[in-house]
C-alpha cells in the first residue's frame, strides 16, 4: 500500500490522480497533510499541487463522465472528509481504467460513496440557502455569520448573487474564517480572522432603524402561523435540527 | 404604529394558516439586472412546530367576510377580531421579509368584503405594485376570489406565479350543506378562465417569444377532509378529475380542525384526521409520480384507504400475481411498483444494472427500504423460495417491524391493528 500525502486542496487531489497513473501504483491511500501521521512502515510520498497537472486530470474526467457526476466529485470534496477524498480518488481511477462513463454505476462502492457524500453536501447547501437570516445594518449592508457543517460558501454564492442582485450582502463562515461579499456588481471572497470580523461587527451592529421591528414581526408571524392542534415536535426537529436554531431568529 | 401592525399581522396570519399550500416551486421567473428576487426549486425557510413548511408569507388581506361557510374561521357569524391590511403594508412586509431571506414570497388570500371584484382588485394592486414598483421577481401566490370578473382574474395572472381557488368540500353535496353560498360550478368557471388563458399564452409564446408570463407555476386547489362524510374514493376521484380537466399542479388535502360548535361537523377537541390526510397524499403521489390509475387503488370493493399500511403496499398485497419482480430484468415501471422502492432508487437501479447484475448488498447501499422491498423482488443472490409467502403473512411481518409515527399521537387507532 502506497500513501500519497497532498495539501488538502482540490488541485492537490487531482494531482494525486495524475501521480497514480504516472507511477502506475496499484494500491493507493490518499491523505490530506493535516491528517497525516508519518509511520516507519508506510511508504509515503508527498504530492505537490500543480495547476497544469490538475487541469489535465479534470479535462480527462470531463471527457469521461457526465456533468452531474463531475459536480458530485467537487461537492464531495467540499465535505472536507478524509473518506470522501479516497472515494473521489478511487472513482476517478475507476473512470480512467474503465474507459467508459461510469457515472451511473451505483453498484460500485466508490461511485455510490461519492454520490452519497455529495448529497449530504447538497443538503447542507440547501439548508444554508434556507436558514440564513440577514440583518440589515445602518449602512445598508445585509450580513450574517454562519458555521456550516461543510464548506458550502462556493456553492451558495450564485444563489445569493442572483437573488439579491440589488443589495449588498456579506456571508461569513466563522469556522473556515472566510466570507463572501457582494458589492452590487460581483462577489468577492474575503479572508478575515475571527478577531477582524468581531471588530467589523460593532460597525454592523448599528442596525437599520427598522431592523428590530421586522425581526419582531417575523417572530410574531412564526408563532401565528402555527396550528397547535397539529403540534408535532418530532417532525419539527427532523426538519429543523437543533444545531441550526442558532441561525434562526424565530427560534431565539 | 408598530403595535398596530403587529396586531394586524397576528390576526391575519392566524386566519390564513388553514390554507395548507406553501409551495414556492415550479415557477421560472428569473431576476432582472436591477431587481430583487427569483424563483426556482422552492425553499422552506423554516417549519412550524406542527412540522409544516414555511416558505411564503401567508396572510389574508382582510378577515372581514360577507360569506358564512361553516368550516371557516373568518365566517361572518363567527365572533373574532377583524382587521385589514393596506396595500402598502403588505408590500412593505413582503419586501422586508424577502430581503432578509425569511421567505420565498407572498401567499395572499382574503375574506370577501363588499363584493368579489372589490376584493380581487385590491389583491391585484398589491401584486402589481410588487412587480412594477419594487422590481420584485420572487414568488407570488394569489387566491382567486370566487365570482371575480374574468378581466381581473386575467390581470392577476400576469403578476402571479401561482393562482388557486379552493373546492373546499370534495363533493357538491358536502359543499351545499356547509357553505350554501358557494358552488363547485363557480370554482370550475374560475379555474377554467385561468386554464384557457394559460393555453392561450403558451400558444402565443411559441410564436412570439416576448409574450409575458401567465401563472407560470400553474394552478392548485384544496379540499377539507373529514368535515363531512365523503369516502376516500369520493375525494380521490374528484382530485383526479380536477387534475385532468384543469391541468392542476397540485391538489391539497386539509384535515379538518374543529373550530366551530356547528352540529353539522365534528365537535371541537376532535383530533384532526392526520393519518388519513397522509394516506390521501400518498395516493396523490402514486397517481402523479408512480404511474398508478386511481381505480387501481380505490374502487367499489375498496372505497377507503387502509389505515394500517400505505396505499402502495396495500395495492401490492392485493395483487400478488405481479410479484416477485426481478429487478435485474423488469421494466422501470414495474420496479417503481415494488413497495420500499421510490422514484430515485428505481432510476438508480435501472442505471446501475447496465454495469452488471445487482446483488442484495448493493441494493441496501442504494437507499432502498430493503426490509419492505425484499418480499416483493428478486435480485441476483436472492435465495430460491419454493412458495411465495401469503400476503397476510407479509403484512404481519412488515407491521411487526415498523412503528407508525402517528400511533403515539392517537392511541384509539391502536385498536384497529387487531
Amino acid at each position: 500500500m502506497k500513501i500519497y500525502v497532498f495539501d488538502g486542496s482540490f488541485t492537490g487531489l487531482m494531482c494525486c490522480i495524475f501521480e497514480r497513473f504516472e507511477m502506475k501504483d496499484s494500491q493507493v491511500e490518499i491523505v490530506s497533510s493535516i491528517y497525516h501521521q508519518p509511520s516507519a512502515f508506510d511508504e509515503s510520498s508527498t504530492i505537490f499541487s500543480d495547476e497544469e497537472k490538475a487541469k489535465r486530470v479534470l479535462k480527462g474526467l470531463n471527457k469521461q463522465l457526465n456533468k452531474t457526476f463531475i459536480n458530485s466529485l467537487y461537492k464531495a470534496y467540499l465535505s472536507e472528509k478524509p473518506v470522501a477524498f479516497q472515494h473521489i480518488f478511487n472513482a476517478a481511477v475507476y473512470a480512467f481504467t474503465a474507459k467508459t462513463d461510469i457515472s451511473g454505476d451505483y453498484g460500485n462502492f466508490d461511485v455510490m460513496g461519492v454520490s452519497k457524500i455529495a448529497k449530504n453536501v447538497s443538503r447542507e447547501k440547501h439548508r444554508m440557502e434556507a436558514f440564513i437570516r440577514f440583518k440589515k445594518a445602518q449602512n445598508g449592508l445585509f450580513y450574517t455569520v454562519i458555521k456550516p457543517d461543510f464548506n458550502v460558501l462556493p456553492l451558495i454564492q450564485h444563489h445569493f448573487k442572483n437573488r439579491y442582485a440589488d443589495q449588498q450582502w456579506l456571508i461569513y463562515d466563522e469556522q473556515r474564517k472566510y466570507g463572501i461579499f457582494y458589492d452590487g456588481i460581483q462577489v468577492h471572497e474575503i479572508e478575515l480572522m475571527p478577531q477582524e470580523i468581531n471588530s467589523l461587527l460593532p460597525a454592523l451592529e448599528v442596525a437599520d432603524e427598522k431592523e428590530s421591528l421586522f425581526d419582531q414581526l417575523w417572530k410574531d408571524y412564526f408563532k401565528s402561523t402555527n396550528i397547535t392542534e397539529r403540534k408535532n415536535m418530532k417532525l419539527h426537529i427532523q426538519h429543523v435540527p437543533k444545531r441550526y436554531w442558532k441561525y434562526l431568529n424565530e427560534k431565539q | 404604529m408598530s403595535e398596530r401592525i403587529r396586531e394586524k399581522l397576528k390576526i391575519l396570519a392566524d386566519a390564513a394558516k388553514y390554507d395548507v399550500s406553501c409551495s414556492s416551486s415550479g415557477s421560472n421567473r428569473k431576476n432582472t439586472k436591477d431587481g430583487v428576487g427569483d424563483t426556482g426549486a422552492g425553499i422552506c425557510h423554516t417549519y412550524t412546530e406542527d412540522g409544516r413548511c414555511v416558505s411564503l408569507l401567508k396572510i389574508l388581506l382582510t378577515n372581514v367576510c360577507i360569506f358564512d361557510c361553516a368550516f371557516c374561521v373568518s365566517r361572518r357569524s363567527n365572533d373574532v377580531q377583524r382587521a385589514a391590511f393596506t396595500v402598502d403594508e403588505v408590500v412593505e412586509l413582503t419586501m422586508n421579509f424577502y430581503r432578509r431571506n425569511y421567505i420565498e414570497g407572498l401567499f395572499l388570500s382574503s375574506g370577501i368584503f363588499k363584493n368579489a371584484d372589490y376584493t380581487m382588485e385590491r389583491m391585484v394592486r398589491i401584486a402589481k405594485k410588487l412587480r412594477l414598483e419594487q422590481r420584485y421577481n420572487g414568488y407570488i401566490h394569489l387566491k382567486t376570489i370566487p365570482g371575480a370578473s374574468e378581466e381581473l382574474i386575467k390581470e392577476a395572472g400576469l403578476y402571479a406565479d401561482r393562482m388557486s381557488i379552493n373546492l373546499e368540500m370534495p363533493t357538491e353535496t358536502g359543499l351545499k350543506l356547509l357553505a350554501p353560498e358557494k358552488s363547485h360550478e363557480e370554482v370550475k368557471r374560475d379555474l377554467g378562465v385561468v386554464r384557457d388563458n394559460l393555453v392561450k399564452f403558451n400558444n402565443e409564446r411559441s410564436i412570439i417569444k416576448s409574450t409575458p408570463k401567465f401563472v407560470p407555476a400553474g394552478q392548485s386547489t384544496q379540499m377539507v377532509i373529514g368535515a363531512s362524510d365523503e369516502s376516500d374514493k369520493d375525494i380521490m376521484y374528484t382530485a383526479r378529475n380536477y387534475y385532468k380537466e384543469f391541468q392542476l399542479k397540485r391538489v391539497y388535502y386539509s384535515g379538518y380542525i374543529p373550530i366551530s360548535e356547528d352540529s353539522r361537523m365534528p365537535v371541537i377537541g376532535t383530533q384532526p384526521p392526520l393519518l388519513r390526510e397522509n394516506r390521501l397524499y400518498q395516493t396523490d403521489w402514486l397517481m402523479r409520480f408512480y404511474g398508478f390509475e386511481v381505480q387501481e387503488i380505490l374502487n367499489d370493493e375498496n372505497p377507503n384507504l387502509d389505515i394500517q399500511v400505505d396505499p402502495k403496499l396495500s395495492w401490492a398485497l392485493r395483487n400478488p400475481q405481479y410479484f416477485p419482480v426481478d429487478i435485474n430484468t423488469a421494466d422501470y415501471k414495474m420496479i417503481l411498483r415494488i413497495p420500499g422502492i421510490g422514484v430515485k432508487s428505481a432510476k438508480k437501479i435501472v442505471q446501475a444494472r447496465q454495469f452488471g447484475r445487482i446483488h442484495e448488498y448493493q441494493l441496501k447501499n442504494l437507499g432502498v427500504a430493503f426490509n419492505r422491498a425484499k418480499y416483493f423482488m428478486r435480485c441476483s443472490d436472492s435465495r430460491f423460495q419454493l412458495n411465495d409467502p401469503e400476503p397476510m403473512y407479509i403484512k404481519k411481518r412488515i407491521l411487526e417491524k415498523s412503528q407508525s409515527k402517528y400511533l403515539k399521537n392517537n392511541p384509539d387507532q391502536l385498536s384497529l391493528l387487531f
